[in-house]
């Protein structure tokens, strides 16, 4: 019998060669005439292993990483794939700390399937939410969803469940679901992820939404910078209609429902719903006020569930397991479990999926590792772009949407990047006003005009021009933005901005104080 | 002169189109209004006589709510919700003067005057010189930063020229070619501080599908969009208009 390989097809895995190591792993076992079975799989989120080749042994899968192409001889030399030693191996890869600590739910296939395998997506436990969803009645499901305690994944961490009853409420004509797949946040990868390494999870969650809310066509707008998650959706896509799960009369239960993947053009604005709705309908990506929700009147005016896609791939397993399952992880309003992503100056960078409740320290120490340079830790920013920089002080919270929100800081899309005690804070509010100015949809004038000011006063700042006064009128136009705004690109890009000015005025030239330097 | 245009103005402009719906009651600075259902806040604002400030809301138009000057306070709700597009609900109570919407209507209005010629702030006349007087701004606090006081102004229409200095991007010009005349020859080109008017294709007014209508002339709050009738002589930026 040949011997199962795996080998990575995520982006992170190609960018360090997967690709050239699963060639030269396919040429050596040609050469040495040994029969394997190569398999490209999804990413367990270790980028710090990846390229990493997994061997399927008695023992279960065995690991190697990281691999570099010109080591594949020496490996099979070394008799690898009877899972023998060799200074790259890792042993049973599910036993590395690192991932046998998290709590993988949405993440459960991550690493282990093909992504495009539907039977081996249903050997590993997919298609029985949706299954059991079409046996409920919708609202069952809207119900069940709402139990989860399940909030937008996105930034907005809205109840899923709510928006989804309002959509079933309405009575239209038509209903759609829209899922926003435009991950723009610094620092995040998980939607990129559940895209290109288990794309049945996010089309099965909107499946399950369209029968809980009465619609029957799905759009996916991925950003146009993940063209294999692009690929991996339409193959997926076309694999679940030949096999019944996606079309008209799916397996017989008279609901029908399909989708299909719209491409951004670089706009991070068209991350934010309305634009999002905007850009899919032909139009220009700026912001649609609200009310209307787009719940009630969103895609060409239909009640449309908006969803990020962690949130959407979140919903097979709170039908499979049920309500209870999801929220017996997490604290507080913070339900189910988050898939952390870990970047920057890290050791261990990568996917951590965890109950809400788990520290900053546990994340960057434990799972991280500290700092890649070695430096301490001195400013994670949490949330993206346009959240809060916390600085070494507030490790210890734990990662739950009040507790954040407490210190003004969000979990966002649960993307955290590590900076050392070398970076300069300065320097990195000037960039959250530019970040806002370069994405600003234009629209707004605090957004359009007061990102523009705001970089202009930080660089007046820090060359030392009237800091006293450059700073109170900083501080007087975060407050105009973050008030005035029409959407959270305007509203929010003060935060960094505002945090950096708290726990480093130093970087800015300006005097330390104990006192924060403001009260937004 | 203008002075006398100002006097020829239409009395009250409410703000966003009259709706048809039910009747529905709400409190307006205390005092009770009624008006149809579907209506915004800032249509029963000034039916109810409060003068809500507003550059990109005008009631020939749908509302659009870019400009965030009508911005008000409404009890039980967080934050400052725009006028324009908030609809009305029975038993709401707007407040549309406090000390705090001051403050952040006068921010947002230094922000446009960090953004407008200079020159033109003090005794010109259009609606955002009545907001400009409203809000109590007389200047910028910005210092010399990026502008638009250079673009070059596009006099190849027989009948106006467009200054996009004085633009503002509210959108109203391409709103009325699109809403009023249903020409669509305007629209918004780049995006962020690079967003600005123009028509086709980036053509000049001339060469565009504009038909001269007139309508976004008409919407124009800033005279960015002026009759050129109205500058003997030429227009030239120097010579800007003047009470």
């Amino acid at each position: 019998m040949s011997v199962t390989v795996c080998v990575p097809r995520d982006s992170a895995a190609l960018s360090l060669g997967a690709d050239e190591v699963a060639t030269a792993i396919a040429l050596e076992a040609a050469k040495r005439g040994v029969a394997i079975r190569l398999v490209r799989t999804s990413s367990r989120g270790m980028f710090w292993l990846e390229p990493l080749v997994e061997v399927q042994s008695a023992a279960g899968r065995v690991g190697y990483g990281p691999v570099d192409a010109s080591e594949v001889p020496a490996l099979f030399a070394a008799g690898f794939l009877q899972g023998g030693a060799h200074t790259s191996a890792l042993g049973p890869v599910e036993a590395i700390p690192w991932l046998a600590r998290q709590e993988r739910l949405t993440f459960a296939r991550a690493g282990i399937t093909d992504p495009l395998s539907i039977a081996d997506y249903e050997a590993h436990g997919g298609l029985r939410g949706l299954k059991r969803a079409l046996s409920m009645a919708p609202s069952d499901v809207v119900e069940e969803v709402f139990a989860s305690g399940l909030r937008g994944r996105g930034g907005a961490a809205f109840p899923t469940g709510i928006k989804w009853r309002t959509v079933a409420a309405a009575r239209a004509p038509r209903k759609y679901v829209a899922v926003n797949a435009d991950e723009g946040d610094s620092g995040t990868y998980s939607d990129r992820m559940i895209m290109e390494g288990d794309p049945f999870v996010l089309l099965e969650g909107m499946a399950i939404a369209g029968h809980a809310t009465g619609a029957s066509h799905g759009y996916i707008y991925v950003r146009s910078e993940y063209p294999f998650a692009v690929a991996a959706l339409n193959a997926a896509l076309a694999v679940l209609r030949e096999a019944g799960w996606y079309g008209p009369n799916i397996q017989g239960s008279g609901f029908s429902f399909d989708a299909e993947v719209r491409v951004g053009a670089g706009a991070y604005i068209c991350g934010e719903e309305t634009s999002m709705l905007e850009s899919i309908e032909g139009r220009r990506g700026v912001i649609r006020y609200k009310p209307p929700l787009p719940a009630i009147k969103g895609l060409f005016g239909m009640p449309t569930v908006v969803n990020n896609v962690v949130s959407l791939a979140s919903v097979p397993v709170i039908l499979d397991k049920g309500a209870q399952a999801y929220a017996d992880f997490g604290l507080g309003r913070s339900r189910g479990t988050l898939p952390i992503q870990l970047a920057g100056n890290v050791r261990r960078a990568g996917l951590v999926e965890k109950a809400f409740g788990v520290t900053l320290r546990e994340l960057i120490e434990d799972f991280g590792g500290g700092t890649r340079s070695g430096r301490p830790v001195r400013a994670v920013p949490v949330g993206g772009p346009l959240g809060a920089y916390f600085d070494a002080s507030l490790l210890d919270l734990p990662l739950d949407y009040e507790a954040l929100a407490e210190h003004k800081g969000m979990v966002g899309h649960g993307g955290i990047v590590v900076f050392d005690d070398t970076v300069d804070m300065a320097e990195q509010a000037r960039y959250a006003m530019e970040f806002c100015a370069i994405e600003s949809c234009g629209k707004c004038t605090p957004c359009r005009v007061g990102s523009i000011r705001g970089r202009e006063l930080i660089e007046r700042i820090v060359r030392g021009e009237n800091p006293q006064a450059n700073h109170a009128q900083l501080l007087k136009l975060c407050d105009v933005m973050e008030n005035t705004s029409l959407c959270a690109l305007g509203g929010m890009a003060p935060y960094p901005v505002i945090s950096a000015l708290r726990y480093f005025p130093g970087d800015f030239g300006l005097e330390q104080s104990k006192e924060p330097s403001c009260v937004v | 002169m203008w002075s006398e245009l100002r006097a020829l103005r239409e009395d009250v402009d409410y703000g966003t189109p009259p709706r048809d719906g039910e009747p529905v009651t709400l409190m307006v600075d205390g005092e009770p209004v009624t008006v149809a259902a579907g209506s915004s806040v800032m249509f029963a604002a000034a039916a109810a006589g409060r003068s809500v400030p507003k550059l990109c809301a005008t009631d020939m138009l749908e509302a659009f709510g870019s400009c965030r000057v009508c911005l008000v306070e409404i009890e039980g709700r967080k934050g400052f919700p725009a006028a324009c597009t908030t609809p009305v609900e029975a038993g709401m109570a707007v407040c549309t003067v406090s000390p705090r919407l001051s403050e952040l209507r006068a921010g947002v209005m230094e922000l446009y005057l960090s953004d407008f010629p200079s020159e033109d702030i003090a005794g010109g006349w259009s609606e955002l010189h009545d907001v400009i007087a409203a809000t109590g701004v007389a200047s910028s606090p910005y210092g010399p930063g990026e502008n638009h006081l250079a673009d070059p102004i596009d006099q190849s229409n027989p009948y106006f020229l467009f200054d996009p200095a004085k633009c503002i991007v509210c959108s109203r010009c391409v709103r009325a070619c699109e809403e009023v005349q249903g020409t669509f020859a305007l629209t918004i080109a780049g995006r962020g501080f690079d967003s600005k008017v123009v028509a086709s294709q980036g053509e000049s007014f001339l060469d565009s599908e504009c038909v001269s209508c007139g309508a976004c002339v008409q919407a124009c709050p800033t005279q960015s969009l002026v009759e050129k009738s109205l500058f003997e002589g030429g227009y030239r930026r120097a010579d800007s208009p003047q009470a």
